[in-house]
């Protein structure tokens, strides 16, 4: 006989110790079971994309900055990216290796975050989470030491960078560059092959390879997926064709692979930024682009591989010192879509790692 | 058959925590230690420079908030504008770096602090005799270098060597 | 049908009272009171501040170390906070399950500390049954920990409860398979014979039973990497979401005086309870207890959790099969004289089982827990 139970709905709420910004769940349980899950967000509307109509380009730059507020470099440059297309200016080349170095270094760290929050969540109570932090302050030392700001950098300009790289910078680089191939290593000693970390990861939350394509996933998610996509490789933008890169993909979809799949990637930008480190030419930072822009009327779409996957900017210009629309492509709620398939029939516990492995911020899903 | 998973990647974890143990650790103790700050720090206030500024409201275009607030009034002796005032709202301020970037005669920077807290919102606001240079205030290096270089260096966590005690 | 005389002299056996003991046992009971409550206390103060530094220092920073020199004073000021804090209890909550679940959780674990010996001879009542009683009497505080769930009026607290109560019945088991071990080589069940017996400490003897009774004890007083009963990252805090106050302190004191108390069993029955050279006796037990609890912490700051299935099956199908074996060979080397004529074989004997039948169990150990479930 079996026993009448009912499903009940738990509200992990915005305010919640490992929901990774405001963000709210209302999942539906049957026991320990998740049944059905109803996200809820828009806690963290701020109106960038109407603040945009109503600021120059160049004022836009800091709005942009707190988009995905923990790879900022990475915004900014998906925002130059697009106005240089909408106005057909062309940026010198110090400038453009000066940004990749910047976007790859801003890579590593969005994905130290990621992974750290991740192993938070299965519980490692914040023991990878601060050596990962620690690893992250020697990165942000460097872009303060270039932009003067700590998190939202404002560094990128239309036409370049705003500023030169001050001399002590590349040295202090190359000493970063000697010191974390080593971290990397003893990071995979401590959690990577940890048994209980296998038990709690592999084979959960699976996202196969249909569905990853179907719901629009990017980045490590889309890629842990076994799909070959990066947008660095397959539509190059600046001067990502001249670097020798991989393209890592994992085997199964699921948690396990995707945490793996962050730290493979962390590996090939030391490679990009170490070819980029030797090729930087002297030269110009920016072009010579007056402040108040005025593109001719049009539109453009310009997308960059960011931490957490394709980020678009759609510009819409009517020849004034404003857009006349902006549309930003937030990666992370469209990989967000693919939660629910992922989840259901998976325990509370599952859920909340599976939610970390997809990482989202919040800030880039709310706008 | 691999060996590495019976019980010996948790020892492998074991191994790395307790070794971080007899590291150093990379904390410090602020207030009694304070770290140098980046020289082309962005800090919470502006610096202007009288003598310089002419009264263009550059910088107050350039704002994305409208932070900065600019009155002249004409002057037909001298002929030049005579600046009025000239008020900073340092609580809407995102300190950006446009208006900085953006003045032609060089009349405003950042200023290199960042203890600037304040008991009430309306004491936020500064006006002209607020915003002058003074030696508590120093002046930042932001997109200027040769202020930049006279700013003691940064601490970088990168030649701090934490492998050895 | 066997009879027998309950002499409340009898308990009192052969050496618990020093001869010359003035005032006869009621003197004795008392001194023996005041002295549990204060190292329980002591103890748990100087635990929180080891568990809070060493924690800082294996992750890279330094512990509390404001209030105070070195931070020596944050538990005094963690008491000074939790006694002022108001306490709420939620409306729709149970009153009277509510006020009284952190008084049936606190209870037992001080009761505990009546039958662990301090020195030769130093405890508060040399029962004869001694280590029974400790597993009879940790199992009531569970009770108090379902009370708090369920009296809460919350689907957080109620989750965490009925996780509890599910892991802690379930690893009784191989906790009393692997103290039966310890017993057989021993020969009773009264913790100073045990200690006394001890020649040569009784982990070399039993490592298998020490991992064991390791592993299970942390699952019982809910610690790292088992602490899904109060994970902070998933159901905020368990079934003590809706305390406050001084109730909070309560079951915040009940989970690090258990876990003083599984490490005081640890060292009384694996390491050789107060034996040592140089130090006096009272003190080599609280070093070995702080050694205990230092391994507890390593662990605590390395693994991650695991999830309630995994959880019970670990117990089920991991550790319950080891123990049984376990106690078999045991008896078996018991039964052939060993410990006392082949204590050397027996050694290498025992670590090569414990090795042998690690890697054997855990080719099952990944495929434990239920995978996805059709919905």
């Amino acid at each position: 006989m079996a026993l009448r139970t009912e499903p009940f709905v738990l509200n992990m709420g915005p305010v919640h110790p490992s929901t990774h910004g405001v963000f709210r769940m209302r999942a539906t349980l049957d026991g320990e079971v998740v049944i059905d899950i109803e996200p809820v967000f828009g806690y963290l509307h701020r109106g960038i994309e109407k603040l945009a109509e109503q600021r120059t380009y160049t004022g836009i730059i800091p709005l942009t900055d707190r988009l995905d507020y923990i790879s900022s470099m990475n915004n900014n440059f998906a925002y130059c990216l697009a106005v240089e297309k909408l106005a057909g200016i062309k940026v010198p080349e110090r400038a453009e290796y000066i940004r990749v170095i910047m976007a790859e270094l801003q890579r590593i760290a969005a994905l130290l975050i990621a992974v750290g929050a991740f192993l938070n969540d299965c519980g490692a109570y914040f023991t990878p989470f601060l050596y990962m932090f620690r690893e992250r302050e020697r990165i942000v030392d460097l872009f303060e030491m270039a932009s003067g700001q700590r998190l939202t950098y404002n560094y990128m300009r239309v036409g370049g960078v705003s500023q030169d790289l001050p001399e002590e910078f590349m040295p202090a680089l190359r000493k970063f560059m000697a010191m974390m191939p080593r971290f990397l290593d003893e990071y995979d000693q401590l959690l990577m092959q940890n048994e209980i970390l296998i038990a709690r990861t592999k084979g959960v939350g699976i996202l196969s390879k249909e569905q990853a394509i179907n719901s629009s996933a990017s980045g490590p998610v889309l890629r842990a997926s076994s799909v070959k996509w990066d947008i660095r490789k397959a539509d190059p933008y600046s001067v990502y064709d001249r670097f020798e890169f991989d393209v890592p993909t994992q085997a199964n979809g699921d948690c396990y692979d995707r945490y793996r799949q962050r730290v493979e990637e962390m590996r090939q930008s030391l490679r990009i930024i170490r070819q980029a480190m030797e090729q930087i030419p002297p030269g110009p930072v920016k072009a010579d682009v007056p402040h108040l822009i005025r593109p001719p009327i049009g539109e453009a779409y310009a997308r960059i591989e960011c931490p957490k996957g394709e980020l678009g900017f759609y510009l819409v210009s009517d020849n004034s010192i404003a857009p006349y629309r902006c549309h930003i492509r937030p990666p992370s709620l469209i990989n967000l879509t693919a939660l629910r398939d992922m989840v259901r029939g998976w325990k509370v516990a599952d859920l909340i790692i599976i939610f970390g492995s997809i990482d989202i911020t919040v800030g880039e899903i709310d706008r | 058959m691999k060996f590495e998973r019976y019980g010996i990647g948790i020892a492998k974890g074991l191994t790395v925590t307790i070794r971080h143990l007899l590291r150093h650790p990379t904390v410090n103790q602020y207030p009694e230690q304070r770290l140098n700050i980046s020289r082309r720090f962005r800090g919470n206030e502006l610096v202007w420079n009288q003598n310089k500024c002419t009264g263009c409201g550059t910088c107050a275009k350039a704002c994305p908030q409208g932070a900065i607030e600019i009155v002249t009034a004409t002057n037909m002796a001298e002929n030049k504008y005579v600046v009025e005032k000239y008020q900073v709202d340092t609580g809407y301020c995102i300190q950006c770096g446009l208006c900085v970037e953006s003045c032609p005669y060089e009349a405003l920077y950042f200023s290199h602090t960042f203890e600037c807290a304040r008991y009430r919102r309306g004491e936020l606001v500064q006006g002209k005799e607020d915003m002058l240079e003074t030696p508590e205030r120093k002046v930042s290096g932001y997109f200027y270098p040769d202020k930049a270089n006279k700013l003691p260096k940064q601490t970088l966590l990168v030649e701090k060597v934490t492998e050895k005690r | 049908m066997a009879t027998f005389d309950f002499d409340i002299y009898s308990l009192v056996g052969f050496q618990a009272v020093p001869p010359d003991w003035p005032g006869g046992f009621w003197w004795h009971w008392l001194f023996f009171t005041v002295v549990i409550i204060s190292f329980v206390l002591a103890m748990v103060m100087g635990v929180i501040y080891i568990e809070r530094r060493g924690m800082g220092r294996m992750q890279s920073r330094l512990g509390p170390n404001r209030t105070g020199p070195f931070g020596l004073l944050q538990p005094v000021a963690d008491a000074v906070k939790v006694l002022l804090k108001e306490d709420i209890v939620p409306s729709a909550a149970d009153k009277l399950v509510h006020w009284l679940a952190p008084v049936i959780a606190f209870a037992p674990v001080l009761v505990i500390f009546a039958v662990i010996p301090f020195e030769n001879g130093a405890l508060l009542a040399d029962l004869n049954i001694g280590i029974l009683y400790v597993v009879a009497i940790s199992s009531v505080s569970t009770v108090g920990v379902f009370m708090a769930g369920w009296g809460s009026s919350n689907k957080y607290s109620l989750l965490g409860a009925m996780r509890n109560v599910a892991a802690v019945v379930s690893y009784e088991i191989p906790l009393v398979l692997a103290i039966v071990g310890v017993v057989l080589i021993a020969g009773s069940l009264s913790l100073n014979q045990i200690v006394v017996a001890q020649s040569i400490p009784f982990i070399l003897l039993q490592p298998l039973g020490f991992l064991l009774f390791f592993a299970a004890g942390c699952a019982e007083i809910n610690r790292s990497p088992f602490d899904l009963m109060e994970a902070d990252s998933e159901i905020v805090a368990g079934f003590h979401t809706e305390y406050s106050g001084m109730k909070f302190a309560m079951f915040y004191l009940v989970e690090y005086a258990e876990a003083v108390a599984i490490s005081a069993i640890i060292t009384t029955l694996f390491l050789g309870g107060w034996k040592g050279p140089l130090l006096p006796p009272w003190l080599w037990f609280v070093v070995k207890v702080v050694l205990v609890f230092c391994a507890m912490v390593w662990t605590r700051t390395t693994l991650p959790r695991i999830r309630i299935d995994q959880l019970m099956a670990f117990a089920w199908k991991f550790l319950f099969p080891m123990a049984l074996l376990n106690l078999f060979i045991t008896a078996l080397q018991v039964l052939a004289g060993w410990p006392t004529q082949l204590i050397w074989a027996m050694i290498m004997v025992n670590f090569a089982v414990m090795a042998i039948m690690v890697l054997i169990w855990s080719r099952f150990f990944f495929r434990l827990g239920w995978g996805r479930i059709e919905v």
